[in-house]
């Protein structure tokens, strides 16, 4: 098993890898569900346009979409310059930009698992937890929300994995930099790029097949246990 | 207690512009589908957002368009029971119960929660969930639920509609309990006559989106006002008495009213309580002379008071036995037949069978 020993900049780039996904993830969450709800429940001029904006990264080539963060989100762009001098968030060539890359990426996949959920809950119950004395947050959090949790999980876990194997927008925007931006798709990449790197790129994808298969696993696992607590009638 | 409602709203095509007053005690708005009875009570509990009018509850203002008043539902305290139960799937039948509780102000006063489990016999069910509850079951969690969250009005849009004949008869029961022994005044919207006139103390009658009676729910029921507001079968007597017997091998029931004895089909209420008896019109004949071999066990004599005679031919005939007030349709060739006239010793029979409250 001498082979399979992985190295420490391989090692580096796992970490940066779930560091990047599970970050992308954790952020996108609270707007991914007021763009679900907005579209799910708003009535508003824009919202077949701000459905399109939202679902673009998904039609995009990846490479387009790295290249408008970082005419965005760079330095120099409006928004990035904007965020840098006023809260001294910098994305550009930081790792912290590979999980912006990843977050708008991962963004469809998650607004539309959620929102199909939302379509779904019965808004009866919603009018009867109002009648019982609940406010509107208060439904949201004790009615709808649990009733969504099952399309949540599965949109976080669909834009989790759509976090690990992206590529094309995150190397576009900040490059490929050990250490700081060389996920491990990045990694598996740079190994076919140099003579020999096959065993290292065979060894990072056994580990990407891995991380892959346990996330698929724990949302079904995660969805059967939900299934039991909130059986529908 | 004091509810008033004045209210105009437009949905589509249809036109709702019905106000009712009520002073406690179980209000029934009544009528067919489409006349407008859910549409008033949504409008009650802040589901709909009247175009115009006033809902008042003891000098609080809930709704009042020309102030731009207008208390949002979670703010009303409104109990509302909905014609499905609309449990919440993720919680328990316990959970459920202490949903309506959670919200309710702490200083409120309302029945501590183990007498509302008893009242409504679901004290086995707590930790159910609702997709494993029988469709009655679900409904009495329901009106649990609501019941716990300490309304000041209890709102009911049809409960028992959506449930079978024998869960109604199941539910029923429970429902007079509830007017009955808690003190929360109650707005019920039905279109079943037997359930309006054992439940109700006043009836509202609807008809295409207006109020066309109002009143003690022998009166309204019995008005030709019934004739136009619904249908004609339904039209009838409503008795007030207390149980006075049982016949346990025949499975009847003796009513003691206020001069007569009814017998009626055996319905599991206690002895001495006191029953209210749904006479169709349509079942009660008229005779002149004290019928003989005959299989009707209830004859009761009385004296004609009116004839009203109806467009289509039919007549309404009152009959006064002795305090209780009996209605019979009848044709117009019966009436001439008989020479029937106000004032007129009569005999009105009533099969028992006809009394059936399933």
């Amino acid at each position: 098993m001498d082979w399979f020993t992985l190295s420490e900049e391989e090692w580096t780039a796992i970490r940066l890898s779930l560091l990047v996904s599970t970050v992308a993830v954790a952020a996108s969450l609270p707007f991914g569900i007021l763009v679900a709800l907005a579209l799910s429940r708003g009535r508003f001029w824009g919202k077949s346009i701000l459905n399109g904006i939202v679902h673009l990264p998904l039609i995009l080539p990846p490479v387009v979409t790295g290249f408008l963060l970082l005419i965005l989100f760079g330095r120099k762009g409006p928004i990035g310059a904007f965020l840098d001098q006023h809260f001294g968030i910098v994305f550009s060539f930081r790792w912290t930009g590979a999980a912006l890359a990843c977050a708008v990426m991962g963004f469809p996949l998650l607004v539309r698992s959620i929102r199909l959920s939302l379509d779904a809950v019965d808004r009866k119950l919603e009018d009867a937890a109002g009648t019982l004395g609940a406010n509107p947050a208060w439904v949201f959090l004790t009615v709808t929300f649990p009733l969504i949790l099952p399309g949540v999980i599965a949109g976080m876990i669909l834009s989790f994995a759509k976090a690990m194997g992206e590529f094309g927008a995150t190397i576009t925007f900040v490059s490929n930099i050990p250490g700081e931006t060389q996920t491990l798709s990045a990694a598996i990449y740079t190994f076919t790029q140099v003579p020999g790197g096959d065993m290292g790129a065979m060894r990072l994808t056994i580990v990407a097949i891995v991380i892959s298969m346990a996330a698929l696993l724990a949302s079904e696992f995660m969805a059967q246990a939900l299934g039991k607590r909130v059986n529908f009638e | 207690m004091t509810l008033l409602v004045d209210v105009r709203h437009r949905l589509g095509d249809f036109r709702l512009d019905a106000g009712f007053a009520s002073d406690g005690g179980v209000t029934a708005l009544f009528g067919r589908s489409g006349s407008g009875k859910t549409s008033l009570i949504r409008a009650i509990a802040g589901l709909i957002r009247p175009d115009e009018g006033r809902i008042v509850l003891d000098g609080d203002v809930l709704v009042d368009t020309s102030r731009d008043i207008f208390v949002p539902k979670h703010r009303r305290r409104f109990g509302y029971v909905f014609q499905e139960a609309r449990l919440f799937p993720h919680f328990t039948v316990r959970g459920n119960l202490a949903y309506g509780r959670w919200f309710a102000p702490r200083d409120a006063v309302s029945d501590s929660q183990d007498r509302v489990i008893e009242l409504l016999g679901i004290g086995h069910l707590l930790d159910r969930r609702p997709a494993n509850l029988s469709g009655g079951e679900r409904q009495r969690v329901a009106i649990g639920r609501a019941l716990l969250s300490a309304p000041r009005l209890l709102l009911m849009d049809e409960p028992l509609a959506a449930l079978d004949e024998e869960r109604k008869a199941e539910i029923l029961p429970y429902l007079e309990r509830l007017r009955d022994e808690t003190k929360v005044p109650i707005v019920y919207v039905s279109h079943a006559v037997h359930e309006v006139a054992r439940l109700a103390d006043r009836v509202v009658l609807m008809r295409d989106g207006r109020v066309v009676a109002t009143g003690r729910v022998s009166d309204v029921l019995s008005a030709p006002a019934m004739n136009s507001g619904m249908d004609r079968r339904e039209m009838g007597s409503v008795l007030s008495g207390v149980t006075a017997s049982f016949d346990p091998p025949h499975r009847l029931a003796t009513v003691q009213l206020q001069s007569n004895v009814l017998h009626v089909p055996n319905s599991d209420v206690a002895e001495g309580a006191p029953v209210r008896v749904h006479i169709p019109a349509r079942d009660v004949m008229l005779a002149i002379e004290r019928p003989s071999g005959l299989s009707a066990l209830n004859i009761l004599d009385g004296r004609i008071e009116t004839i009203v005679e109806d467009s289509d031919g039919m007549v309404t005939v009152r009959v006064d036995c002795g305090g209780d007030v009996v209605h019979a349709r009848i044709t117009g060739l019966s009436v001439e037949r008989l020479d029937l006239q106000p004032g007129k010793p009569v005999f009105a029979v009533i099969k028992t069978v006809a009394l059936d409250p399933r």
